[in-house]
């Protein structure tokens, strides 16, 4: 049954000069931007010049690639002169969602302007902590990015949304919150479509002003008026940017780890892309337990009790054996549910390292288990 | 409680006091429990054995969820949960579990209805997205509506004048936004200055930093989550939050005693010794096998000793700790029973 899944084989996209962006998504915790920083690594060490563009790396990743601060610009990562001489090169960015905000702003408007937005306290609101400005800025930083051309390949990893899916819907969701319909009805009421709901709508606004502060309604209004003439060209950037996730260059990998909820995600997420017509390449099942040795987990069980009073080393190395196998057990459960679903999902099974990733070595053989399928 | 007193009865310091008990007991005497962790740590399955290790013995508790993403509905293998209180499970010894998926719009509306006649005008405005809309502008008022809505199930009191419930779990979002979450007093900033949201959230502040409320935080023994752990703690106390216990969860179980781990970390382990007691077992011994067993040993040890040093953070912060075990049969419905009964033998009541 297992056999007839196709193996994801991350080397030929990797190294196809056709592939021009990788983007890593999946639930929280599964490991998304070390598969991230593993993939770089090994398409620069190949020859290619890579940009890794990470969400929020744990602070040894962060250092193993020499990222320091948060300063939204990629630096080059020393990984040797093996690469070097093949043209190969690594760079990383750690995102700063305000930043890319505020680059944003000042590509769109005019200084003056760009400053009264900054000044104003809705903008400091929506620039850092509404639900999709992350998700939005990893994409704007994207289309960014590879609109320079100086990358052969960028590799993006997501934000740890609550669901994958947050990262597909959360820039339309913000990009039609800033056009502002509703904010226009609430401030400027008795006006175009509001006739539609009248008296009611009158209410709502009354409604809303007694439980959000009514300054805070001002604040938005001005915002939305100081935003006005950005609007088209936000949005034509965030068409210019899904057109860019729908080309043929881009490979979308999902990410997840045998747990159920991370099944789940994935699972759902996998329908979406293909909803959505987004080049999903395939499936990276992360940390898993394979056995490295061929011995059944009911023999090591057994034989695990019968020599623990005399031989506690054999004994307690079959205890780990045994546990192992069950391990591994609920792992190939949880893969069978997605194959169900997913029967032409190509998956890469990933075996887990035995402490977190904290160097390049370690991003190396990373790198080396994702790609030996 | 037997504490272990700071010196002994010679007036000689005490080398090693004690470490205070996992569930303390004003744990023990709060009635609104918040579950927090980084993602992927299980909280969510933390937070139902947590409820049901506080519903043992005939006593009620409710477990809400936050985050409209019917992770309690999964666990216990129900169909989606609607907005309203639904018997979810027994506890050991009798005693109940009910669950609530707290849906933010269906609270608002509700409040909406309740104050202001919207009628049409309200569906009509649901429709174009303005309850979104309102929560998107104060995104405080949506945690407003939801510690709010936990507060009235602490609060309310059945026919007999005693609280329906003993106790309230509320599996809350993760360290990254849990303070947010919590710190009412600063989402109020955005709220008007009176009417019926201002009032809940007084409420709801009281409620928060009274010794009724009790912040637990769950973590994996992985770098990521025990750093967040330690900063939301931080956090937490900054804003004068009160922290509960600490819950490491799927700690990995030794097998290797303490003088093998070592050597079973460095790949050094005596590999003849173990051929001989493995074939001595009656197993087929082959270079193959013994070395496959030796390489899993060494991960093991590797898992072991990195855990250890995540532990010694945790203990670090002198705070009351619970300890979970791995399931390696999966975190399934079976698994959660498992650890009810694991919370209930470290003290939780």
């Amino acid at each position: 049954m297992t056999s007839r899944v196709p193996a994801l084989d991350l080397d030929r996209i990797l190294f196809d000069p056709a592939t021009k962006v990788i983007i890593t998504c999946g639930s929280g915790g599964v490991g998304k931007t070390t598969t991230a920083a593993a993939l770089a690594l090994r398409a620069a060490e190949y020859g290619r010049r890579t940009a890794v563009l990470t969400i929020d790396p744990a602070k040894r990743l962060a250092q193993s690639m020499g990222l320091t601060a948060l300063d939204n610009t990629p630096r080059r990562v020393d990984i040797g002169d093996a690469a070097a001489e093949d043209g190969g090169e690594l760079w990383a960015m750690m995102l700063d969602t305000r930043r890319t905000f505020d680059e944003m702003v000042l590509a769109h408007s005019t200084p003056e302007r760009a400053e009264a937005i900054f000044a104003n306290p809705f903008y400091r609101t929506i620039s850092s902590s509404f639900s999709g400005t992350q998700e939005y800025m990893a994409m704007e930083k994207l289309g960014r990015l590879a609109a320079t051309g100086e990358w052969d390949l960028i590799v993006v990893d997501t934000p740890p949304s609550r669901s994958a899916l947050d990262f597909l819907d959360a820039p339309q969701r913000l990009a039609s919150f800033l056009d502002g319909r509703v904010i226009r009805m609430l401030t400027t009421p008795g006006r175009g479509v509001m006739k539609i709901v009248g008296a009611g709508l009158n209410l709502f606004s009354k409604a809303v002003t007694t439980i959000i502060g009514g300054q805070l309604l001002n604040d938005a209004a001005q915002f939305v008026q100081l935003f006005e003439d950005m609007f088209g060209g936000f949005r034509a950037r965030a068409e210019a940017t899904y057109t860019l996730l729908r080309a043929p260059g881009t490979q979308f990998l999902v990410v997840a780890t045998c747990e159920a909820d991370a099944v789940r995600e994935a699972s759902y997420f996998a329908d979406r892309l293909q909803e959505e017509q987004m080049p999903l390449a395939g499936l990276v099942l992360n940390r898993t337990h394979p056995p490295l040795a061929d011995l059944s987990g009911g023999v090591a069980e057994t034989a695990a009790a019968r020599l623990a009073g005399t031989s506690p080393l054999a004994s307690a190395v079959l205890a780990v054996h045994a546990e192992r196998m069950t391990v591994h057990a609920v792992e190939q459960r949880m893969r069978s549910r997605i194959v169900r679903a997913h029967p032409t999902l190509p998956i890469a099974a990933v075996p887990a390292l035995a402490a977190d990733a904290h160097d390049l070595e370690s991003l190396r053989e990373i790198g080396r288990r994702l790609t030996d399928q | 409680m037997s504490a272990t007193p700071a010196t002994a009865p010679n007036g000689t310091p005490n080398p090693e006091p004690a470490p205070p008990p996992g569930w303390t007991d004003a744990a023990a005497r709060a009635r609104l429990h918040i579950v927090t962790g980084k993602g992927g740590t299980g909280k969510t399955t933390v937070a139902a054995a947590l409820a049901l290790s506080l519903a043992s013995n005939g006593r009620r508790v409710l477990l809400i969820e936050v985050e409209e993403r019917q992770g309690i509905a999964q666990l216990f293998d129900l169909p989606p949960l609607p907005y309203e209180e639904r018997k979810v499970a027994v506890a050991p010894g009798g005693g109940e579990v009910r669950a609530l998926a707290i849906d933010v719009e269906a609270a608002l509306m509700e409040y909406f209805a309740m104050f202001y006649n919207l009628g049409f005008a309200g569906r009509t405005l649901k429709r174009l997205g303005a309850v979104e809309f309102a929560t998107t502008l104060a995104p405080g008022l949506r945690d407003v509506l939801l510690t709010g809505k936990a507060k009235e199930c602490v609060g309310r009191l059945g026919p007999n004048g005693k609280p329906v419930y003993d106790a309230v779990v509320v599996d809350a979002p993760p360290t990254g936004r849990v303070v947010t979450f919590l710190n009412v007093t600063v989402a109020m900033a955005d709220l008007a200055r009176k009417g019926p949201i201002r009032n809940q959230a007084d409420g709801v502040v009281t409620l928060l930093h009274s010794a009724d409320t009790m912040v637990h935080l769950v973590t994996l023994l992985q770098e990521m989550p025990v750093v967040e752990m330690m900063e939301t703690i931080a956090e937490l106390r900054d804003a004068d939050l009160p922290v509960g216990s600490l819950i490491i969860n799927a700690a990995t179980g030794a097998h290797l005693n303490g003088t093998a781990l070592e050597p079973a970390a460095r790949g050094t382990l005596d590999l003849e010794e173990l051929a001989a007691d493995l074939a001595g077992a009656g197993i087929t011994v082959t270079d193959a096998l013994v070395d496959g067993l030796a390489a899993e040993a060494t991960e093991h040890a590797i898992k072991v000793l990195a855990e250890a040093e995540s532990e010694s953070v945790v203990r670090g912060a002198g705070l009351p700790v619970l300890t979970l075990p791995f399931l390696a049969d999966g975190a399934d419905l079976g698994g959660v029973y498992e650890l009810t009964e694991a919370l209930t033998a470290q003290g939780v009541r």
